[in-house]
C-alpha cells in the first residue's frame, strides 16, 4: 500500500541526496517526493509517498532516523490529513470543444491559466484522485501536456510536530500502540 | 592551544586565529587522538605542513586502503576512534573498501580527506572526486568542509557521530582553501549541533515486562551473543545474565571473545561454519535472546525455517535492525549494557538442566569428526596450526587479527577467545587484505599486546605492501600465512557447488620467506606438524617481527558448512573414517 511520510530535515546542502539515496540503497521505490521550505528557515519538509507494507514502512521510518540530518518522521498514512497535489494540464480545445472543457474545469473547481487557439491550460489542486478524475474526463479531448508536483501534506486539527521541539529531546514514537523503536 | 607552536594571534579572550589545517590537528588532539594513519598528496598538503606543530604521531602507510584498515584495527582493539588521512581523488577513493568494512562491522573511524579548492569543485579539476557522494551510502555520516571556520565543529561532530550509538565511519572532506584559510578558533563555541541525531534510545517499560515474561516462561532459551556486547562493554552483564538465568550462549563471529570460550555455558560459534550442536540448539530453542547481533544471513541460514519454534527478543541499539531479517516478538532498542542492567534484577534463577544436558547429546559424535582427533596423515592442516598457536599463546595478552576465508573460519573454530577485542576480523564485508593493516592499527593501539596476523596466501598478497609500514614503525607483529596455494574458501565453494571446477583459484605464490627477508623481517617456512610449535616459540622469542609461511594441506575444507540458502540444521559434515554416526546426512 502507499504510505505517506512527512519528513522534517535540516535545511542543509545534500540532504535531499541522502534521503533519496537511502530509498535507493534499501530498495524502496519512491512514488512521489516533494521538498520545500517551512515556517522555520532552518527546517525543510519533505512529503514522501512510497509503496510499502507495514513492516517495510516501519523500517523506512527507522532508516530515515538514522540520517543525521533528519529531525522528525511522521507516517500519516492512517492519520486525518490534508493532502494536496497540483497539476497543470494542457488540453486540446478548439472552438467547438472549448465550452465543454471549461464546463468540466468548473465542475472540478479548476482554473484556466492559459488560452491559445488550439488549447486550454488548466491548473488544478486537490487530492490525487480528484486530479485523476479531471484527467479522465479531459482525455477524450486530447491531453497535450501534463505535469504534477507530487503531494504535500499536513495533519488535520492541531499543529503537526513542532520542528523546534524536535531538537534534543526525545521525540514521540510511532502514534500507534506498537513497539517504540521508531525513535 | 595558545602555546607557541601555532604562533597564534590573540584576538579575543577565548579565541585564537589559526589556519584550518592547524585547527584540524588541534581538534584531533583534543579528541584524544595520538596516532593517525595516512598518506600525503596535493590537496591535503596544507594539513601535512601543519602536522609538524602537532604532537600526533603519523604512521605513513603504503596504500590508503591500508590506512583505513589500520584505523579500523586501532578502533576495534582500543574502543577509541581510529583516524585515517588521505588526499583527494585516488587517495580518497582508495579508502572506499576500508570505509565499507568499518561500516558493516560498526567500527568507529574518522577519515580525513583533502579536496580541491572550493572554487574548483565541480570542474573535474586534477584529482577531484566527489568523495562525499561516493561514500554517502557507506558512511554513518560525511561532511564537505569549504571554510576554515567550519573545521572545528565538523571534527567534533564527526567524532561524536562515529563513536556514539551504533558506531561507524565518518568522512570529513576538507577543501585545500579551507585548510589554508584562517579563522578564529574557539573550541567551546564549536560544540556539535546535531538536532536530529539521537543515539541514546531506551525501551519502554512494557517492553521490559514482555521480555521478562518470555524469558521466565521459556524452557529452551539460547542467547545469541554479537559484536554489540563488546561495543557496549556488556561482557560482565551478559555473563551475569546467562549464569543467573541458566541460559547457554552461542556467539557470532564478531561476538567471539564477548563471552569466555571456557565458560560452561559457552556453546561456541553459530552459523554457516558454526559448530553443529550450536546450530541444532538454535533450531530446537523456544526462545532466542539476540544480544547486539543483527541476524546476518551467515548466522541464520534460510530464514524460512530459522529457529521455527522460538520466540525472539532482540536487544539492539539500531532501530533499523529490528525485524529487518527476522521478525522478532519483543524488540528492546537501546544500549545493550543499559538494557541488561535494567533486566538483571528481575531475572529469576530457573533450573534448565534438561536443556543444558542436551548440549552433550547434540555434540554427539562431533568430536570424532574433529580434524584434531583424526589419525595423523602426515599432512599439516590449518586447524593444527591454529590449535598449536592457541596453546602457545593462550596465557598471554594475545590479539589475533585474521583476514577473510578458510583460515578465518578455522581461527574462529580452534582459537578459543577468552577476552573481548582479542579477535579482530572483517565479518560483514568480508574484506580480503584486512589482516596485515588492521594488525598494524591493533599494535599501535595496544603496544603491550602480542599481535598475530593469521592470513591466507591470497589475502596477504592484497595488502602486503604494508610490510614496509610495519618495518618503518618498528612494530613487533607476527604473521602466520596459512598457505594452501589456493583461494581456499572459493575453491571450497567450487568443490561443493561447482563440480570441482577450480577456475581462477590456484595461486602461484612468491617465496614468502624471501619476501620477508627483503623487508628485513625474520621468516620461517613450516610444512610439518612437529615444526609448528618451535616456529611459534621462535617468533615469540624474537625481538622483532616474524613471518611464518605455514604450507598446509591444499584441499582441506571448512566443516561443518551450511550451504547458502540451506536451513541452519542442514550441515555438510567432515566425513569421519572412524565411525559412521546417525549424524551423517
Amino acid at each position: 500500500m502507499l504510505n505517506t511520510f512527512m519528513v522534517y530535515v535540516e535545511n542543509k546542502p545534500g540532504v535531499l541526496t541522502r534521503v533519496a539515496s537511502l530509498f535507493r540503497r534499501r530498495a524502496f521505490n519512491i512514488d512521489s517526493l516533494t521538498v520545500g521550505r517551512t515556517e522555520k528557515p532552518e527546517v525543510s519538509r519533505m512529503t514522501i509517498t512510497v509503496d510499502a507494507d507495514r513492516d517495510q514502512a516501519r523500517r523506512i521510518e527507522a532508516n530515515l532516523y538514522k540520517l543525521v540530518n533528519v529531525l522528525l518522521v511522521e507516517n500519516i498514512t492512517n492519520q486525518p490529513a490534508i493532502i494536496r497535489d497540483l497539476a497543470l494540464i494542457r488540453v486540446a480545445a478548439t472552438h467547438d470543444a472549448r465550452s465543454h472543457v471549461l464546463e468540466l474545469a468548473s465542475v472540478f473547481r479548476a482554473r484556466v491559466v492559459d488560452v491559445s487557439a488550439e488549447s486550454l491550460t488548466i491548473e488544478i489542486t486537490g487530492a490525487e484522485d480528484k486530479i485523476d478524475g479531471l484527467l479522465e474526463v479531459l482525455r477524450p479531448y486530447g491531453v497535450l501536456e501534463m505535469v504534477r508536483t507530487g503531494i504535500v501534506a499536513m495533519r488535520r486539527g492541531s499543529k503537526s510536530a513542532d520542528a523546534a521541539s524536535m531538537t534534543g529531546s526525545t521525540a514521540q514514537g510511532a502514534a500507534d500502540d506498537d513497539v517504540s523503536y521508531s525513535v | 592551544m595558545t602555546d607557541q607552536k601555532t604562533a597564534p594571534t590573540m584576538s579575543k579572550a577565548k579565541t585564537v586565529t589559526m589556519t584550518g589545517a592547524s585547527v584540524l590537528w588541534e581538534c584531533l588532539e583534543r579528541e584524544g587522538v595520538k596516532h593517525v594513519f595516512g598518506y600525503p598528496g596535493g590537496a591535503i598538503l596544507p594539513a601535512y605542513d601543519a602536522l609538524k606543530h602537532s604532537k600526533i604521531h603519523h604512521v605513513l602507510v603504503r596504500h590508503e586502503q591500508g590506512a583505513t584498515h589500520m584505523a579500523d584495527g586501532f578502533a576495534r582493539a582500543s574502543g577509541q576512534v581510529g583516524v585515517a588521512v588521505a588526499t583527494s581523488g585516488p587517495g580518497a577513493t582508495n579508502m572506499v573498501t576500508g570505509i565499507a568494512t568499518a561500516m558493516l562491522d560498526s567500527s568507529p573511524i574518522v577519515c580525513i580527506t583533502g579536496q580541491v579548492g572550493s572554487k574548483l569543485i565541480g570542474s573535474d579539476a586534477f584529482q577531484e572526486t566527489d568523495i562525499t557522494g561516493v561514500t554517502l551510502p557507506i558512511t554513518k555520516h560525511n561532511y564537505l568542509v569549504t571554510h576554515a571556520n567550519e573545521v572545528a565543529r565538523t571534527i567534533r561532530e564527526a567524532f561524536y557521530v562515529a563513536r556514539s550509538g551504533r558506531p561507524g565511519p565518518v568522512l570529513v572532506d576538507i577543501t585545500k582553501d579551507a585548510q589554508q584559510g584562517t579563522c578564529e578558533f574557539d573550541w567551546e563555541a564549536a560544540k556539535p549541533q546535531l538536532p536530529g541525531y539521537r543515539p541514546d534510545l531506551s525501551p519502554a517499560p512494557k517492553e521490559y515486562e514482555q521480555a521478562l515474561e518470555l524469558i521466565h516462561n521459556s524452557k529452551r532459551p539460547v542467547i545469541l551473543a554479537g559484536h554489540g556486547i563488546i561495543i557496549s562493554g556488556a561482557m560482565r552483564e551478559v555473563r551475569d545474565f546467562a549464569e543467573r538465568a541458566g541460559i547457554p550462549v552461542a556467539l557470532t563471529l564478531l561476538g567471539l571473545g564477548a563471552f569466555p570460550a571456557s565458560h560452561p555455558l559457552n556453546l561456541g560459534m553459530m552459523g554457516m561454519h558454526g559448530e553443529a550442536w550450536v546450530n541444532h540448539m538454535i533450531q530446537e530453542a523456544d526462545l532466542l535472546l539476540a544480544f547486539g547481533m543483527r541476524f546476518d544471513d551467515r548466522v541464520t541460514g534460510n530464514l524460512k525455517n530459522y529457529a521455527p519454534n522460538a520466540k525472539k527478543i532482540h536487544i539492539e541499539i539500531d532501530p533499523a535492525e529490528i525485524n529487518k531479517n527476522v521478525k522478532v516478538d519483543v524488540p528492546l532498542v537501546g544500549d545493550l549494557r543499559e538494557v541488561l542492567l535494567e533486566l538483571l534484577p528481575h531475572i529469576e534463577s530457573i533450573d534448565r538442566s534438561d536443556w543444558l544436558d542436551s548440549i552433550d547429546r547434540l555434540k554427539g559424535a562431533s568430536a570424532v569428526r574433529d580434524i584434531q582427533n583424526l589419525p595423523d596423515s602426515g599432512h599439516l592442516y590449518a586447524a593444527h596450526v591454529i590449535n598449536d598457536l592457541w596453546h602457545q599463546t593462550r596465557d598471554g595478552n594475545t590479539i589475533v587479527v585474521t583476514d577473510v576465508g578458510q583460515h578465518q573460519m578455522w581461527e574462529a573454530q580452534y582459537y578459543k577467545h577468552e577476552h573481548p577485542r582479542s579477535l579482530i576480523t572483517s565479518g560483514g564485508l568480508g574484506t580480503m587484505g584486512f589482516a596485515l593493516p588492521a594488525a598494524i592499527g591493533t599494535k599501535v593501539a595496544c603496544p603491550e599486546a602480542e599481535v598475530w596476523v593469521v592470513v591466507g596466501d591470497g589475502g596477504f598478497q592484497m595488502t602486503m605492501c604494508e610490510l614496509a609500514t610495519l618495518v618503518q614503525e618498528n612494530l613487533k607483529i607476527h604473521i602466520a600465512i596459512i598457505n594452501n596455494g589456493y583461494l581456499g574458501m572459493v575453491r571450497q565453494w567450487q568443490e561443493f557447488f561447482y563440480d570441482r571446477n577450480y577456475q581462477a583459484t590456484p595461486l602461484l605464490n612468491p617465496d614468502f620467506a624471501k619476501l620477508a627477508e627483503a623487508y628485513g623481517i625474520r621468516s620461517a617456512t613450516v610444512s610439518e606438524r612437529s615444526e609448528v610449535v618451535p616456529a611459534v616459540q621462535s617468533a615469540r622469542q624474537h625481538e622483532g617481527p616474524m613471518l611464518i609461511n605455514f604450507k598446509v594441506e591444499q584441499e582441506d575444507t571448512v566443516y561443518p558448512m551450511v550451504a547458502a540458502g540451506a536451513a541452519l540444521h542442514d550441515m555438510i559434515r567432515r566425513p569421519s573414517p572412524i565411525v559412521e554416526t546417525a549424524d551423517d546426512e
